[in-house]
């Protein structure tokens, strides 16, 4: 294990020539590391004889291949590290020009990321399960949007945020059940109710910083985790909530035949019925939903209220000192950072028209903080990049079956060694005295 | 300053201010007052209490006892009972801090704006009319980096106003610092060791920095100074701290000839003036001249 670890700091760049005998020493190393923990993992494999007793086979060949495998995938290694460095650099500036909001590059991959969002359904080789997955990319890009003001902007580690997105989500399927709200009128309401959840969490909570702060809201996302577990006369336990209505399009339902007085969608504009237009209505709505939030978040960093979070997060003690009421600052950031997760629950809610405390548990939170950080702290493009990888390779890996997850692990490891600051991580700052135009004029 | 014929109205009074944490007396039955446009030095050898002083002007303590009155339009202002973040807006007094609290991944520009967040916040009425685009705020806005720009051209970081803060040398820093506390429109600025770390050459452009912002602005000005060429250049009188105590409250010359602040300073038996620059630096004692 330290070998492996020491074997990404000694990258020594400046070293000019390449010590074979030594490198060739370290992948052995490397292998014979590999081949102690293959014996007894891969090597041996017990099975039953019959009578509860244990045999056990063996598999030296797996071992050796394993070894092999170690021993040249390490060698590879240093040689791309020593040869491969020209390459590394390119890739560096691509990835540094697209973080620093280079207009050149930014700017068009921005736009032509919205483009391919927009036709994504109409692609040839779109179907319905890829739209399904833009869906589920699309609510986790909202979600790390919407996590970004409260961690990444004011700096407020939050390990609960998934209660929010409970919040939102049981407000929608509770007003559409006992109230027979749509999906269109009952969105504000659980925009409303999760951001007065923020705001409850947030006053207990307003002395506290980083780590305590952190326990004390992973202790909250799990409180309303259960308390929808066990209050089953309203939020009906671990069944959930069924029969969540669907949106509607202007008042369009998407349905095969409409009750009486009731035009549907596809007779409305007199197209065959098909179960797909849902699926690609249900896409635009969430599309819409986390482009306002992306110009609503952008918007607000650029008002003071967006920057007294920065300055909170970078230090609360000047903040005081200037005037700034730390509270106000901190319950706002709670408040909103919680609406979002409201809304994003809220749509969640009507996509799935089934909803149960199963699908708020901690290792949701989990991943919306991933993509917050792995996508860059701050910044919006880098968690469009996170959500995009953090959903699709669990959805790759299907093929890997059981290795699923490990192929997960290791992509996660790959992207905090390459880029131990995230994805894009770059901060521009809310307004300039030099405009950029001018201060770098395009040739 | 002002005609020695009339009475003048103290900017602030600090009377029988006590501070005490456990069984330690920080500030033991302190009473001062400073005026408006004067500049005022406290000094004292380390562990004396000045910063503790200051922690309760800026609200950060709250005093054992003792009162602290601002004196804004004919209105004494209670400091010891307001709000520690209501001090600056309501009670016009700023502070820099000892160890440097620059928003320190914001740029150079951006630190000067929070400092106005109060004057934005409204303008920009709690972010409605913000995210509206409003002219009502746009304008508020220009204004707010127009005041920023002002006092950037002053401390001469005008060309890296969108530098990252924590960018900046050492020096910069400081300059930076006191320049965010002018932005919130102090009428009492109070400055934290401003010459710490600073060499002779700086700490000289800070005594004209103080003294053209005396000028300008109209405000005054409260420092706790370890480098005696900024104490001696720049105040109009000096109060001399030990162990929490006032030994001294008088001009820079008569300080200087005090015989209990030399014991204070240099120990029993001496018996000599203070020299013209005395530099303690973490508790030792070295005279310079």
């Amino acid at each position: 294990m330290t070998t492996a670890a020491s074997g990404f700091v000694s990258g020594n760049p400046g070293q000019p020539a390449f010590d074979w005998a030594a490198q060739v020493k370290d992948a052995a190393l490397a292998g014979l590391i590999a081949t102690l923990l293959a014996l007894p993992l891969m090597g041996l494999q017990t099975y039953d004889i019959g009578g509860g007793a244990l045999g056990i086979r063996t598999h030296f060949n797996w071992v050796a291949i394993a070894a092999a495998a170690v021993f040249a995938g390490r060698l590879a290694l240093h040689l791309a590290q020593r040869f491969g460095r020209g390459r590394h650099r390119h890739r560096e500036t691509l990835f540094t020009r697209l973080a620093t909001w280079d207009s050149r590059w930014a700017l068009p991959i921005t736009a032509a990321g919205i483009i391919i969002a927009v036709a994504l359904p109409f692609l040839p080789f779109s179907s319905r399960y890829l739209v399904d997955l833009g869906t589920t990319v699309l609510i986790y890009v909202m979600l790390g949007w919407g996590l970004n003001v409260v961690v990444g902007l004011a700096g407020l580690l939050d390990l609960g945020y998934v209660a929010f997105y409970a919040v939102g989500a049981y407000t929608f399927a509770l007003l559409a059940r006992d109230l027979g709200f749509s999906f269109w009128q009952a969105l504000p309401f659980s925009g409303l109710v999760a951001a007065s959840f923020g705001v409850i969490l947030g006053f207990p909570v307003l002395r506290l910083r980083g780590d305590y702060l952190a326990i004390v809201t992973l202790g909250f996302g799990e409180i309303i985790r259960i308390v929808l577990l066990n209050w089953s006369p309203v939020t009906g336990g671990p069944n959930g909530i069924s029969d969540i209505p669907r949106p509607s399009f202007l008042g369009l339902p998407f349905a095969r035949s409409a009750p009486e007085g009731v035009t549907t969608f596809h007779q409305f504009f007199g197209l065959e019925f098909s179960p797909d237009q849902r699926v690609v209505f249900i896409y635009f709505v969430i599309l819409a939903l986390a482009l306002l939030t992306n110009l609503f978040t952008l918007r607000l960093r650029r008002l003071p209220i967006g920057r007294a979070w920065e300055a909170l997060r970078e230090d609360e003690v000047a903040c005081r000192a200037l005037g700034i009421n730390p509270t106000n600052v901190k319950l706002s950031a709670f408040g909103i950072g919680a609406m979002l997760g409201g809304f994003a629950g809220c749509f969640f809610a009507t996509r799935q028209g089934f909803i149960s405390p199963e699908s708020f548990t901690f290792i949701e939170s989990a991943t919306i903080l991933a993509i917050v950080v792995l996508g860059g702290m701050g910044s919006q493009l880098g968690i469009v990049l996170a959500a995009i990888l953090l959903v699709t390779l669990p959805e790759l890996g299907r093929a890997f079956a059981e290795f699923r997850m490990l192929l997960f692990g290791a992509a996660m490891v790959a992207i905090m060694v390459w880029r131990p600051r995230g994805l894009l991580a770059h901060r521009e700052p809310s307004l300039r005295l030099v405009p950029r135009s001018r201060r770098h004029p395009l040739p | 300053m002002t005609g020695a014929s009339e009475i003048r109205q103290p900017l602030l009074t600090v009377e029988h201010l006590t501070m005490r944490f456990g069984g330690l007396l920080a500030v033991d039955d302190l009473s001062f007052a400073t005026y408006p446009r004067e500049i005022t030095a406290i000094i004292g050898p380390n562990g004396a209490g000045k910063t503790t002083v200051f922690n309760c002007l800026t609200g950060f303590y709250k005093p054992t006892a003792g009162r602290l009155a601002m004196h804004v339009n004919d209105e004494i202002l209670p400091l010891e009972r307001i709000d520690g973040f209501k001090i600056a807006r309501q009670a016009g007094v700023a502070r820099t801090f000892q160890n440097l609290r620059l928003f320190a991944g914001m740029t150079v520009l951006e630190n000067l704006i929070v400092a106005q967040h109060n004057l934005l916040m409204s303008a920009s009425a709690f972010s409605l009319a913000g995210i509206l685009g409003m002219p009502r705020y746009r304008s508020a806005e220009r204004a707010a980096v127009e005041r920023a720009r002002h006092w950037l051209d002053k401390i001469g970081l005008t060309e890296r106003a969108d530098a990252t803060a924590g960018t900046l040398p050492y020096g910069a820093q400081r300059r930076l610092e006191i320049a965010r506390a002018l932005c919130t429109g102090p009428t009492l600025l109070c400055l934290d060791e401003p010459a710490a770390g600073l060499n002779p050459r700086e700490s000289g452009e800070l005594n004209e920095f103080l003294l053209s912002v005396r000028a300008e602005q109209g405000i005054a000005i409260l420092l706790i100074e370890h480098d005696m060429s900024v104490v001696m250049g720049v105040s109009d009188h000096v109060i001399v701290l030990d162990y929490g105590r006032k030994i001294a409250d008088a001009t820079p010359a008569e300080v200087r000839a005090d015989p209990e602040v030399i014991r204070a300073y240099l120990g029993e038996d001496q018996n000599e003036t203070l020299p013209c620059a005395i530099v303690m630096d973490s508790g030792t004692r070295r005279t310079q001249c």
